[in-house]
């Protein structure tokens, strides 16, 4: 018997089924996938298959352990943005992205006057220290892209600046994001 | 954050599985057979180190990392400047739409920084001007229109 798994991004039943079975995580025994393939009524095999699947399809990004970034010393993010020129923003958005400390780069729409950041790229450290000297770094990354708006395009009166960081200081609320069972 | 959080002593083995699994288990059916090997420790201790890892909070999940767009629905990253006399108001208000599904505060004008997760884009629209009714500010709304890299690695 072979499994059908669809090439792109839309889920069978049976991929459904699975995501619902693992959002929650993996059991950490011996063979994780037997239990898994056990749930599915499928082989180990065709479970294995169907998980390299999901993997080549962007659908899983990985297997993996997700630290406690306070337990392991990570206590200082910051979301830092940057207004960088639009015929730019592909090329260094990917190398910004590839910098080690960067957890999430993304490219977002600005609204003027008021909000002028088009790159988000976020840090962690352990200290404020550690997350300056990694924005230090972006900004000698962006250098060269930078736009320097005239006090024209400012918001009465005041300069937009051509980049800043956002340290967050309370968490108001955290919910995990899920498959719903319906459908 | 949460200013009495310790940081646990940890062993070497346990930070090297820490380090390993953040980038990732191989697939296949004996995973922590191989993560054994790759930190020079035998099966069982990984697994059972791991699930205590787990148990203390030290990791807070082990498993598929979905990328949440594929699990069907929209999303958004928005934003509010709230006066800090109605913050915690605000706070509450927002909190109250169960589409909200994490909210920060951040030291900027723009003080309240949160991800709306709905089923549609059509919802999407309609969440933000809900908020907008219910606490009178006007939410910058900065929907992702490319992604260059997503995943934490926080060395230990």
């Amino acid at each position: 018997m072979s499994v059908s798994t669809s090439q792109s991004k839309e889920l069978t039943p049976l991929e459904r089924q699975y995501i619902l079975l693992t959002q929650n995580g993996l059991p950490i025994v011996e063979k994780p996938y037997h239990w898994l393939a056990e749930q599915l009524d499928l082989t180990v095999e065709q479970t294995l298959a169907m998980t390299e699947s999901f993997k080549e399809r962007g659908i899983i990004r990985r297997i993996a352990a997700v630290p406690n970034h306070y337990k392991l010393g990570y206590q200082f993010n910051g979301m830092t943005v940057w207004d960088i020129s639009d015929e730019h923003a592909s090329e260094f958005g990917r190398l910004v992205g590839q910098l080690p400390f960067v957890s999430h780069c993304y490219l977002r729409p600005r609204h003027l006057p008021s909000w002028n950041y088009n790159l988000f790229a976020m840090v962690h450290g352990t200290t404020q220290d550690e997350i300056q000297k990694y924005r230090s770094q972006i900004k000698d990354l962006l250098q060269d892209v930078l736009v320097e708006r005239s006090s024209n395009d400012a918001n009465q009166g005041n300069t937009l600046r051509s980049n800043d960081m956002l340290t967050s200081s309370k968490i108001l609320k955290k919910t995990g994001l899920r498959l719903k069972q319906k459908q | 954050m949460n200013k009495t959080q310790v940081v646990p002593e940890l062993s070497s083995l346990e930070r090297a599985l820490i380090n390993v699994l953040q980038h990732g288990l191989p697939v296949c059916e004996k995973p922590f057979e191989q993560v054994a090997e790759q930190v020079g420790s035998d099966e069982q201790t990984v697994i059972s180190t791991l699930n205590q890892l787990l148990e203390q909070k030290v990791l807070t999940r082990f498993g598929p990392m979905y990328d949440a767009a594929c699990l069907g629905g929209a999303f958004t990253l928005a934003a509010l400047s709230v006066p800090d006399d109605k913050f915690e108001q605000v706070t509450e208000q927002v909190n109250s739409f169960e589409q909200i599904a994490h909210n920060y505060k951040r030291d900027h004008d723009y003080n309240m920084w949160f991800v709306i997760a709905t089923e549609s884009q059509q919802e999407i629209e309609q969440v933000v001007k809900a908020i907008e009714a219910k606490t009178g500010f006007s939410v910058l709304n900065v929907p992702k229109l490319e992604e260059f890299y997503v995943g934490l690695y926080l060395p230990v």
